[in-house]
């Protein structure tokens, strides 16, 4: 991996055409097309795009039309990752026998939290250790929102989704954000990191350099869904600046296991006194409302004290390494 | 016209020989997940790969899903792709063998036909590949390691044709063939890579309007799985069913443009007959059983018994003119299957047969016999036995039980 | 719309035949984006931030045009905008 800090600015973003295109069905306001539409301007060359079926794979190729400017296969929800290897391990091949006459193929293989934590986990877990070239992201909206707003072990607690609807008895998800990120990270991979959207610059860096690995590389970005969280459309990249400055999503990078928080988190890291409390972010999100009563104060002061917590796990990370 | 070439005899269980065949076709990718019996397969062309002896990318998944998508991606890569599964391995791969069929991506698979769970067994029946009938793929059943051989070269060349481009699955019965040595002749490879070829890519119209060869290619994008609403995926659909009806003529010209290189064919690709044109009684059967038969037979007709075999080799696309013509004028019929279709009317192959024989005026007296489940063995003796019970049916046009289990303990 | 095919006109496996700026979504919208040129800094994170690839910027021009053939009306680009220059009205008021 080169260490070449990428410079992105938004003139040199905003000349690039879109390789995703306009005429998607996604939601007005949606996160994740918005990150999608940005990371494939980082891209660096001939590129192939694999996409875990979801949301940004539906809203993207309603035949005959397609929204993809690249290469781009789909095959089922559980296999992003395998799809990636086998791409792989056609092109090294092929190569070998003269019959690519790219010098290099990126591989760019995207899924949902579902396609990810949940049901495809195993093969991106197996991609990873077998060591395929390829970048996976991971866009994350926090909930199976293309079936209709269903819990995943991506969903926060508290929140409330068709699954884990807020009761009268429970009020809503019980059970803890899965930690994905740690989970890659222990896989030994050369590259893994967090970014969200509003911070586009530190997002498409990260892209840039999770292609530049010669190897698998690992990229969770925070994608807010309006019409699952309940949100105003509008508000889509404050949430995803809110995620941040609450460290309830702090973005951060890992380079062969070596954590560095990116520059947003790093200055809540300097100045604690800067970091919001959670109820800032939760605030206006229509999947915590019933959060907001004396029988369920309890769940806010939960989430408070593991972000905390989480947090300051991370700090000690990122000091160790 | 190609000409015979010369060969080499090898002693190969079926597993090897699907190996060596496979490391004759200048594959460029194999994914694949061990299980028995296919293991050896994949064992065999893991030294291939380790000793240099091929350029294929042979990828060790963590699940015969994540095998049966990567061989999908990397055949919508334009690659020739492989695998090998059974049983529990096949049937996880479920989801995938429609995918991989509806994408049109000509892999092909080795099926070492094995008994489903539960309770576990690891022996050989053809639950497993008769689960996956409709999975629109191509099904081929050998019956000895040689037709193994044979069958994985031929895949390639069928499921690979233009006008085919659907993935093909080769069934060898598990332990019966997959672990028994036979004597297997042997192409030179390059006659082998010569007879197959480079893999030929179908054109498609994209949304850059440009007709290009259809791959995953940056200088030729294309969206490959898209969503299909109710407007659209029914054509798709109609348009697999061609493939399949392609796939019946090119495997009878493969069969027989193979039979000129090698030697050997196998009936006319599609359904292998032996002595059925006096026959009076004949059994249809998949796979191994049908050499047993063949013998049996040789001997029903010294004691004067106009009795004949069909053995069902390509049951997908099925062969239905070829079946009816080789059954029609036969009095009595027994199917085997070797296989159940719980709460139905008998096996799969019975099915097909009976539902194919309907249309004929005078049509035969059919039974069936559902035998050899979890790798319960068959003996030559019980054969007979169901020769002489079509003999009977056949002399008193009475039959009294359809559907029987040969070999079970009541 | 153009007339829908037959099996033997479109190519296999859903392979498409179109692109999708072809699909206008412009009519979804119930809020558009109204510009106050005077407060616009042509800072271009309207540009960044929109899903839909909606506001272009235009290097000829030095400015940014919005495309209400795909803009969805989200209120992304007005809830984003450092100068408040962008403002969301109901179409046709």
């Amino acid at each position: 991996m080169t260490t070449q800090e990428w410079k992105f600015t938004a003139k040199d973003i905003a000349s690039k055409p879109d390789l995703f295109l306009s005429g998607h069905r996604a939601c007005a306001g949606c996160g994740p097309a918005a990150m999608l539409r940005l990371i494939m301007k980082a891209t660096r060359g001939p590129t192939i795009v694999t996409q875990a079926t979801g949301c940004m794979e539906i809203v993207g190729s309603v035949y005959p039309y397609t929204s993809w400017a690249l290469p781009w296969l789909h095959t089922a929800f559980e296999n992003a990752a395998a799809n990636a290897s086998g791409i792989d391990a056609a092109l090294k091949a092929m190569r070998k026998k003269g019959k690519v006459k790219q010098e290099h193929i990126d591989i760019i293989a995207l899924a949902g939290d579902g396609g990810t934590c949940d049901i495809g986990l195993q093969a991106l877990s197996g991609a990873v250790e077998r060591g395929h070239d390829f970048l996976f992201i991971l866009y994350d909206n926090e909930g199976y929102m293309n079936t209709g707003i269903q819990r995943s072990s991506a969903t926060p607690t508290g929140a409330a989704t068709t699954t884990t609807p807020a009761g009268s008895v429970i009020p809503g998800k019980l059970e803890k954000k899965k930690p994905i990120t740690e989970i890659m990270l222990a896989h030994d991979m050369e590259y893994v990191a967090t970014a969200t959207p509003y911070y586009w610059k530190d997002m498409l860096t990260k892209v840039r350099k999770g292609l530049e690995v010669n190897g698998p590389a690992f990229l969770h970005i925070f994608a807010p869904c309006p019409r699952g969280w309940r949100c105003e459309p509008g508000k889509t990249m404050e949430y995803s600046k809110l995620a941040v400055e609450s460290c309830v999503f702090p973005i951060w990078e890992a380079v062969n296991g070596k954590r560095q928080l990116s520059t947003p988190s790093k200055l809540i890291a300097l100045a604690p006194q800067k970091k919001k409390p959670v109820k800032d972010y939760l605030a206006g999100q229509g999947r915590f409302r019933h959060l907001y009563t004396p029988q369920n104060k309890h769940v806010l002061d939960e989430m408070q004290r593991f972000t905390d917590e989480r947090w300051e796990r991370l700090l000690q990370k990122c000091e160790s390494a | 016209m190609e000409k015979q070439v010369k060969q080499e005899t090898m002693a190969l269980n079926g597993d090897e020989a699907v190996a060596f065949a496979v490391k004759q076709c200048d594959v460029d990718v194999v994914a694949a997940y061990p299980i028995t019996p296919q293991t050896i397969i994949v064992e065999k062309f893991s030294e291939y790969v380790a000793n240099g002896e091929v350029q294929t990318e042979f990828v060790c998944t963590e699940s015969e899903h994540s095998a049966m998508t990567a061989c999908l991606a990397a055949s919508a890569t334009g690659a020739r792709t492989f695998t090998a599964s059974a049983s529990a391995g096949l049937a996880l791969m479920h989801e995938m063998l429609f995918v991989t069929s509806g994408s049109r991506a000509p892999v092909v698979m080795a099926v070492a036909n094995r008994a489903l769970s539960s309770p576990l067994n690891i022996h050989g029946d053809h639950s497993d590949s008769m689960a996956e009938r409709d999975s629109g793929w191509i099904h081929i059943y050998v019956e000895n390691a040689q037709e193994a051989y044979d069958s994985i070269i031929q895949a390639f060349k069928i499921a690979e044709d233009v006008g085919v481009s659907l993935p093909i699955i080769v069934g060898l019965d598990g332990f019966t063939i997959s672990h028994t040595l036979e004597r297997v002749d042997v192409l030179p490879e390059d006659a082998v890579k010569q007879y197959i070829g480079e893999r030929q890519l179908p054109n498609v119209l994209t949304h850059e309007g440009k007709t290009v060869p259809f791959k995953l290619d940056p200088d030729n994008p294309m969206t490959m799985g898209p969503n299909a609403l109710q407007n659209y995926y029914f054509e798709f659909k109609r348009q697999q069913e061609e493939g399949m009806k392609n796939a019946l003529k090119k495997i009878q010209e493969v069969n027989s443009e193979y039979a000129k290189i090698s030697g050997r064919s196998y009936g006319n690709g599609l359904v292998d007959a032996y002595q059925l044109e006096d026959a009076e009684v004949a059994i249809v059967c998949i796979g191994s059983t049908a050499g047993t038969l063949k013998v049996i037979v040789d001997q029903l007709r010294q004691e004067g018994v106009k009795a004949g075999v069909l053995r069902l080799r390509t049951f997908r696309p099925l062969p239905v003119e070829e079946l009816r013509n080789a059954l029609k004028n036969v009095k009595a019929i027994a199917v085997m299957d070797k296989s159940m279709s719980f709460g139905g009317f008998g096996g799969p192959v019975f099915n097909e047969v009976r539902h194919v024989l309907y249309d004929v005026k005078e049509h035969p007296l059919i039974v069936n016999y559902i035998f050899g489940l979890g790798g319960r063995d068959t003996s030559p003796r019980n054969l007979r036995r169901i020769f002489e019970d079509i003999v009977q049916i056949a002399k008193t046009g009475h039959v009294e039980t359809q559907v029987q289990y040969y070999g079970l303990r009541e | 719309m153009s007339r829908e095919k037959s099996w033997k006109e479109i190519s296999i496996a859903g392979v498409c035949s179109k692109s999708s700026v072809g699909f206008m979504t412009g009519d979804w919208k119930t809020y558009t984006p109204i510009r106050d040129l005077a407060k616009c800094t042509k800072c271009l994170t309207c540009v960044m931030f929109c899903p839909e690839g909606a506001i272009k910027w235009r290097p000829e021009m030095g400015d940014i045009e919005f495309d209400f053939s795909f803009c969805k009306g989200c209120g992304i680009c007005a809830n984003e905008c450092p100068t408040k220059a962008i403002t969301m009205k109901i179409e046709g008021e």
